[in-house]
């Protein structure tokens, strides 16, 4: 076990090149697509990290990284102080059952044709060796836990509706006495009366249990309700990073202030300074050289253009890329 | 364009609108929608916000009637510049169906034919309605593409779909969309697929063509904030009624009924400071199996036995501010 003040999870100069090639006997790299290009973060015990960014940044790459389900170009990820890319056998397994990932499409993600009860408990099944008796007891109690009836575990997926849905695959992912969930995009599939259930039901769940997210999300309402930290991603890099309630209200990155500003109002007379970006994301494959926001920022400098900025510190738990601070 | 109307002439009116689906055997009748008035005048926008499965959708093909087979208009009247819809044979439906009211959908890809340059799309509703040929229908093209922001027109009305990006796309569809000079578009979940800061663009995007056209719109949307951003007047949507519509800041300012209040409260806004959200219960109710009295009834917490005998009609609270919700009774 760790203590507080501990982080459970640190990503350290995460970069992850994916090849692009040419040719189909001779195989020939031609260039690289800089999915994630350097990432630092921790998440500490019992805490939120929200990640967001658009569609293309690097949020769900990063977390298949986390997962081991992509191998990083390089770097670390170190959980509960120790580097999990190396591990082996019975380590590998051990960080497996601490780690536990719920996906966006509830539809796709649970199988049709096995009973809610066997979905939930193979995680069980295949690392714990428990009689039958405790496996359906432990089932019965996810179940509850996550707000279902123990005797829905004889049902199938298709007999419920999505949000539902996304309650099994949560309590599939708590079987195993999980530390650390990957949330990607957990609530955007839903509808928006039921989008509040299982995000109460998530920040409960992390309050009874003690668990660590890393929240992967592009609503910002969402990342802000349920994040302690939140990080912004554009182009494969973190370029702001700070507490929820301080990025919100007073995000510094002229690119964290433009996601902001494009954030829907809550209310018709909500003043909201609009800052509209122009053009798109370029492309990751030939990301613009120096920084990599500044062919669509408004306060671009000539550095900009020349130099990268690295993530500095700017106190108050604030991190931030930007040549202008 | 303007036609010298005046600021509040009727665009569009339906009144008791009924559409139903029914099984091959006629066992079943999913009341898709089931008896909604409401009325669009002229530069207006209007919401119709709900959750999945509330009618929203159904609704706007009813009014192009591009329904699927199972489907049937039952009642109702469809009043567009003073002609029922309804009462129109499928020759005229399609002298309205692109030229009049004109429709964006929430996917591009599938909205777009992957096989045809996009100039070839833009350029064929403008050859059925409006006649045009030759150069004149070119510059049509191009003046339409830079209508909607898209650089180099004589480069990009060469290329397909596949080679531009999904925000490049849905602005396409924007163009195909006003090409013919509607009076009226329908927005269904036209920005869903969006990024953020794209959505941002395209919403300003077509802020800006409504207001220069003075178009009528009805964007169908289960977002409040783009309901916030965008609309004049808001219609909530529950199981095929109307539950509540008013302007849209008396939505926001004083909701009336118990849904719209949830629905708003449900919302999480990036100012948002409580623990804990508001919830709406249980899950939308199965159409074909309606609970009695107020459908929302199961899932409201205001509920008194009335709410579960009786169906309430609709209450005028004030100008353009009805609810459907015995509370609202006076």
């Amino acid at each position: 076990m760790v203590t507080t003040n501990e982080h459970l999870l640190e990503v350290r100069d995460l970069v992850k090149y994916f090849p692009v090639s040419k040719g189909l006997v001779l195989q020939k790299v031609t260039g690289w697509i800089k999915a994630v290009d350097g990432v630092n973060f921790s998440i500490p015990k019992g805490e939120t990290l929200g990640l967001v960014g658009e569609s293309g940044c690097g949020k769900t790459t990063t977390s298949r990284l986390i997962l081991l389900l992509e191998k990083a170009t390089s770097g670390s990820i170190l959980f509960q102080g120790k580097e999990v890319q190396t591990l082996r056998g019975e380590g590998l397994q051990e960080y497996r059952r601490s780690v536990q990932v719920v996906f966006q499409d509830p539809y796709s993600s649970l199988n049709p044709r096995m009973r809610v009860g066997d979905i939930i408990s193979e995680p069980l099944v295949v690392n714990e060796r428990l009689p039958k008796s405790a496996v359906r007891e432990r089932v019965a109690e996810l179940l509850e836990m996550v707000g279902l009836r123990a005797d829905n575990a004889s049902l199938f997926p298709h007999e419920f509706s999505g949000g539902q849905r996304q309650r099994l695959a949560i309590a599939r992912s708590l079987s195993l006495h999980t530390d650390l969930i990957i949330l990607d995009e957990p609530v955007s599939a839903l509808d928006v009366s039921i989008r509040a259930q299982i995000m109460n039901l998530l920040m409960d769940l992390q309050t009874q249990l003690g668990l660590s997210y890393l929240l992967i999300a592009h609503d910002l309402g969402v990342v802000t309700c349920m994040s302690h930290v939140i990080a912004v991603m554009y182009l494969g890099k973190i370029v702001e990073l700070a507490p929820a309630e301080k990025l919100a209200t007073d995000p510094h990155h002229p690119y964290t202030q433009a996601l902001f500003s494009a954030a829907l109002p809550s209310h018709p007379d909500e003043y909201r300074e609009e800052i509209i970006l122009t053009g798109e994301v370029p492309s990751p494959l030939n990301p613009p050289a120096g920084c990599r926001f500044h062919p669509r920022c408004e306060k671009v400098i000539n550095l900009c253009s020349e130099k990268e900025p690295v993530l500095k510190s700017m106190g108050e738990n604030r991190e931030i890329a930007c040549h202008l601070f | 364009m303007m036609e010298g109307r005046t600021t509040n002439s009727t665009m569009l009116k339906i009144e008791n609108l009924k559409t139903h689906f029914f099984t091959q055997k006629g066992r079943r009748v999913v009341k898709a929608v089931d008896g909604i008035d409401f009325s669009l005048a002229e530069g207006e926008i209007l919401g119709l916000v709900g959750e999945s499965g509330c009618g929203k959708t159904v609704t706007s093909l009813s009014i192009l009637r591009l329904l699927p087979a199972a489907a049937r208009i039952v009642s109702g009247r469809i009043i567009l510049g003073g002609e029922n819809l309804l009462e129109k044979s499928e020759k005229e439906m399609r002298k309205v169906r692109g030229k009049k009211v004109s429709m964006i959908l929430q996917d591009p890809m599938v909205s777009l034919n992957p096989l045809f340059t996009i100039g070839d799309q833009i350029a064929e509703p403008l050859k059925l309605h409006k006649k045009l040929a030759g150069t004149e229908l070119m510059d049509r093209v191009r003046s339409l593409l830079s209508a909607v922001n898209i650089p180099s027109a004589e480069i990009r009305r060469r290329e397909y779909p596949h080679q531009m990006s999904g925000g490049m796309r849905q602005r396409i569809v924007g163009a195909i969309a006003i090409s013919c000079e509607p009076k009226l578009i329908i927005a269904d979940e036209a920005t869903t697929n969006l990024d953020l800061t794209i959505q941002a663009q395209y919403l300003k995007l077509l802020k800006e063509i409504q207001e220069r056209n003075r178009l009528s719109m009805i964007f169908i949307t289960h977002n409040f904030g783009i309901v916030a951003r965008m609309c004049d007047h808001v219609a909530v949507m529950y199981a095929g009624k109307i539950m509540e519509k008013a302007p849209v800041r008396e939505i926001f300012n004083s909701p009336a009924h118990p849904y719209t209040e949830a629905l708003l409260g449900s919302v999480p806004g990036v100012d948002y400071n409580e623990e804990r959200l508001i919830t709406i219960e249980g899950q939308p109710p199965d159409l074909a199996d309606l609970p009695g009295g107020c459908s929302f009834h199961p899932r409201c917490e205001k509920a008194t036995d009335r709410c579960r005998v009786e169906l309430p009609p609709e209450f005028k609270l004030a100008e353009n501010h009805h609810s459907r919700c015995w509370l609202c009774e006076k």
